[in-house]
């Protein structure tokens, strides 16, 4: 053991983030007390962020099998094939703590790392989505979070050079201390090809790539497994700095070393940096390694083995290489001018052994740390059910089409497009549909192939009732990849909570994670890979329970797709699903009546995959010519939506008595199509063969969005509405 | 045709760029490492967009000093076709081949939007499939495209004629709202005093094709393949 090292106080266990049982373990697993560099190594493997020890239990019951599966959770991303021997990996990961603490970085870096999870695996990434959340506008903090994430997204994401194809933005006061920044990123592979980070092999050497280890980010997932208080602002240098040139090279110099054979097992260094991939890589292969801290490459002098562990320093690999294409892998690495090191070797000891100058400062049981840590069966409480909610509560709108206008310009149903025109969304030149549609569509490079993407989550609906909460997530990634005409595939979860001490919280936890299950199961979209941010609380108040549903659907024809806008003077507009009734948490009670109450729209996910299937094969056929799904904001929203998109105006006509109801309720199961006017009744009649409510609600006309009995209103009034708000309020 | 496509660390357009190529001339253009020293025979030389060197210190400015620029130039003396892309168009002026430099747009964010250019000249190698006139759609994606030259060279350029697109509205005008990002005089494009080179901001490789939603940025690189091939 060292000199000058820290003594282990209780104070100095808290504040690795340790409970007093979990230090005791680790003085019964090694038969001693650990070094200070041993104890820095337990705190970041056996912290929330590292170890899923709260939600290890919970996830294991989600569905991740299915015919298309090729690589489920637990590596770098998700694997599912596509056909002709190719591929789609992807994940979605939270950046959320780090971002409100230090927004541009802390979002970069966020993509940063959702990137390397997709290249690791030997895919190259061609799409990004984004899910943020943040506080309410009038929070004195707010407009800076904003401004900082989406710029360090862009930054990021822009000079890496990936598309950025969808994504959603919202604003709730939940999220005042403690934004939401979770990325997604989905890459492309040959399927037989895919890279692993299960070590094979006793003395292969273990090789770091990359750029250096610095002193930015150590502790950091420490922090990401903790509430925020009012000093958290002191936290700032434990957020990453993150180098998008780097990583590009990184990139390119990691897809063209695959190329050489020489890769036998790779693992990014993310959260908990050096300490992670390698005991990762050893548990994974039930294997031992050795670490010589004096190879790895250093940019700062002087640095412990302790900050050398726990740096998060970004754009770093860690590999094992078979030693006879050492040579090669190396002339790969200069080529991109990174760092080249070989600091370590795989052993039979199952001991994860820290040697620094000369001394071995850790030498811990491997499988302990890694996949055999602790896991816990947090006590929760079920969340009471809301009641429904009385229509009769709801007021009508003095002016129905005036409200229209308030609804499609306010905070959270206004157009994103002030965030998405600050994010590459063509480069690669495969983009279809941009942000802006229900999915972004990409074709697949050098074919006719087609993917589309979205995320989804409605956080008032799990709060609400987390398990239907949790099934809407899911349902409503599935109407957004149908109403472009992709058959869903597949999905990734990223699961934001607060403390799952508090029972409450866990019970929202396990509540949402059972919707999302059940969802995931009835409508054939396994969860193949995700993320778990807990702890997202400040100052005791916690977020809205947000399970984010990232979803990857496959199209057989890029160019069989349609968007959400009005298309052609004359077309019929047709509501599938049938007019709602349910406005319980919906948009209106909380956007313009100031109302959090009632139950969720319930889903029926029997119905909802009956009437997927019934939009996504009329798109197929050739049938339609739009397509909207319905969701925040109900039916007046989505036909607002279709019309500002093209300028199109239409006149609808709703039941006549509670008007307001029919326009503003968010039922699930729905959307609005449009088709030519000869098509009707033809479209009509196979959706009755097929159980789908489906009713000709008016047609496309004019400037004006028409609803009869009711009035009008210039859709050019709505536009200017739905454009102004988000520029409006950043430019305060 | 022959192409010979420039590579920096950092580059990020170049597939985009092959593709339009390819799409076009129907041959594969040759991609060329920045650490080599001479570029291959071709008609045309390409500069794609990206963020090469990561846009660190200026954009283009280190790119500017890799190995292969001394042979750029020189084949930019024999005239040689060259063609600078966002990325491409800042390194282009960062070696002094173009006049002016690049800015940080005037709203100081990157914007990635669908613009319209003005074609200043259908008598370029460049713009022949253009009319004069004429109002195409183009993409853009940058945080440095604002485009600033003296007043000297400003004239200079205008006088000359060596203005190509200009950031105009759909009628054509080349207002203070289109100027997407606070260039002098609307300025999308330039090039050389003898027409051989040219430096833009816009993509036109990234609206060549249905799936892209049009097809007007093809014009650029047909009139590069009938003036050039």
């Amino acid at each position: 053991m060292s000199k000058n090292e820290p003594q282990i106080t209780p104070e100095l266990i808290a504040a690795h983030g340790l409970k007093p049982e979990e230090y005791n373990h680790i003085l019964e697993l090694i038969g001693r007390e650990p070094t200070f560099t041993e104890f820095g190594i337990f705190s970041a493997m056996w912290n929330e962020h590292c170890s899923y020890k709260s939600s290890k239990k919970w996830l294991r019951t989600l569905p991740t099998k299915g015919p298309r599966v090729l690589q489920g959770p637990g590596e770098n991303a998700g694997v599912v094939d596509i056909d002709d021997g190719q591929a789609v990996v992807f994940k979605m990961e939270s950046h959320n703590h780090p971002s409100y603490i230090e927004p541009y970085q802390g979002a970069a870096t966020g993509v940063g790392g959702i990137l390397r999870d997709v290249f690791t695996m030997g895919a190259r990434p061609i799409a990004a989505m984004n899910s943020l959340r943040f506080g309410v506008p009038e929070h004195e903090r707010t407009r800076h979070v904003v401004s900082g994430v989406v710029a360090g997204v862009g930054g990021y994401g822009n000079s890496f050079g990936v598309p950025t194809v969808g994504g959603e933005v919202n604003f709730h006061a939940s999220y005042n201390g403690n934004c939401l920044v979770n990325a997604f990123a989905a890459g492309l592979a040959d399927s037989d090809k895919i890279f692993l980070s299960e070590a094979k092999g006793v003395g292969m050497p273990v090789v770091y790539l990359g750029a250096k280890t610095g002193r930015d980010g150590v502790g950091g997932a420490t922090m990401a497994s903790a509430e925020f208080d009012d000093d958290s602002e002191e936290k700032r240098p434990t957020v990453q700095v993150g180098d998008p040139f780097s990583e590009k090279r990184l990139m390119e110099a990691t897809l063209e070393l695959m190329k050489t054979g020489a890769v036998i097992a790779i693992q990014d260094m993310g959260a908990a940096g050096l300490t992670c991939s390698a005991v990762e890589m050893g548990a994974k292969g039930n294997l031992g390694i050795d670490l010589d801290l004096d190879k790895v490459p250093n940019r700062e002098e002087n640095m412990t083995p302790y900050e050398m562990m726990l740096s998060e320093s970004q754009e770093r690999m860690l590999m094992v290489l078979h030693p006879e294409k050492r040579e090669a892998a190396e002339a790969v690495f200069r080529k991109w001018e990174l760092d080249f090191a070989e600091c370590g070797m795989t052993t039979d000891t199952l001991r994860f052994r820290i040697f620094h100058q000369g001394e071995m400062v850790a030498d811990l049981p491997i499988k302990e740390l890694g996949d055999e840590a602790p896991e816990y069966d947090r006590p929760w409480v079920e969340t009471p059910k809301a009641a429904k909610l009385d229509n009769a509560t709801v007021e009508a709108p003095k002016d129905l089409l005036e409200s229209l206008v308030a609804m499609v310009g306010c905070k959270n149903l206004s157009s994103r497009r002030w965030v998405w025109e600050q994010y590459d969304t063509m480069i690669q030149g495969n983009t279809k549909q941009r942000p802006g549609g229900d999915a972004g569509v990409i074709r697949v490079d050098g074919g006719t192939k087609g993917l589309a993407f979205t995320v989804d989550v409605t956080p008032r609906y799990c709060k609400a009732d987390p398990f239907e909460g949790g099934k809407q997530a899911v349902a409503e990634a599935w109407r957004n990849l149908n109403a472009v005409g992709a058959e869903p595939l597949a999905t990734t979860d990223n699961l934001n909570f607060g403390n799952p001490e508090k029972p409450e919280i866990m019970g929202q936890f396990v509540g949402c994670i059972k919707g999302v299950g059940a969802a995931c199961e009835a409508l054939d979209m396994p969860i193949v890979s995700g993320n778990v941010s807990l702890y997202n609380e400040t100052s005791g108040e916690a977020i809205l329970p947000t399970p984010a549903i990232g979803a990857v659907g496959l199209l057989p024809d890029v160019m069989v797709s349609v968007g959400n806008g009005f298309v052609a003077e004359g077309d019929a507009i047709l509501l599938v699903g049938g007019h709602g009734s349910e406005m319980g948490q919906s948009s209106y009670l909380s956007e313009l009546c100031g109302r959090e109450e009632g139950a969720p729209p319930p889903v029926d996910l029997a119905v909802e995959k009956k009437h997927g299937t019934f939009v996504r094969e009329a798109i197929r056929a050739g049938e339609i010519n739009a397509a909207h799904d319905i969701s925040d904001g109900g039916l007046g929203v989505a036909v607002a939506e279709m019309a500002i998109r093209t300028g199109l105006g239409c006149t609808i006509e709703l039941p006549s008595k509670d008007t307001h109801i029919a326009f503003y309720a968010e039922d699930q199961a729905r959307y609005l199509i449009t088709c030519d006017k000869d098509g009707v009744e033809a479209l009509i009649a196979k959706a009755k063969a097929a159980g789908v409510p489906l009713e000709q609600i008016g047609s496309v006309a004019g400037e004006k969005l028409t609803v009869a009995g009711q009035g009008s209103v210039d859709v050019s009034k709505l536009a200017t509405a739905h454009e102004s708000w988000f520029p409006a309020y950043m430019a305060q | 045709m022959k192409t010979a496509i420039l590579v920096f660390p950092g580059t990020n357009r170049e597939h985009d760029m092959a593709a339009a190529v390819r799409s076009v001339s129907g041959k594969d253009p040759m991609m060329v490492w920045h650490a080599e020293t001479e570029i291959p025979q071709a008609d045309l030389i390409i500069l794609p967009g990206g963020f090469s060197y990561g846009d660190y210190l200026r954009s283009g400015a280190i790119a500017a000093r890799s190995p292969i620029v001394a042979d750029l130039l020189e084949k930019a003396k024999q005239g040689v076709r060259i063609l600078g892309v966002c990325n491409g168009f800042q390194i282009l002026t960062e070696t002094g081949i173009l006049p002016g430099a690049l800015m940080r747009n005037a709203g100081l964010t990157f914007i990635c939007k669908e613009t319209k250019l003005r074609i200043e000249r259908d008598d370029t190698i460049f713009t022949s499939s253009y009319k004069k006139g004429q109002v195409m759609r183009c993409p853009v994606a940058h945080h440095d495209g604002n485009f600033f030259a003296d007043d000297d060279t400003l004239k200079m350029l205008e006088d000359d004629g060596r203005v190509l697109f200009r950031y105009c509205d759909a009628a054509g005008q080349a207002t203070p709202e289109a100027n997407i990002n606070g260039s002098r005089n609307n300025i999308a494009g330039i090039m050389n005093a003898r027409g051989t080179i040219l430096g833009m901001m816009p993509h036109p490789e990234n609206l060549i094709e249905d799936l892209h939603g049009g097809l007007d940025g093809r014009g650029l690189f047909e009139s590069l393949l009938e003036k050039v091939a």
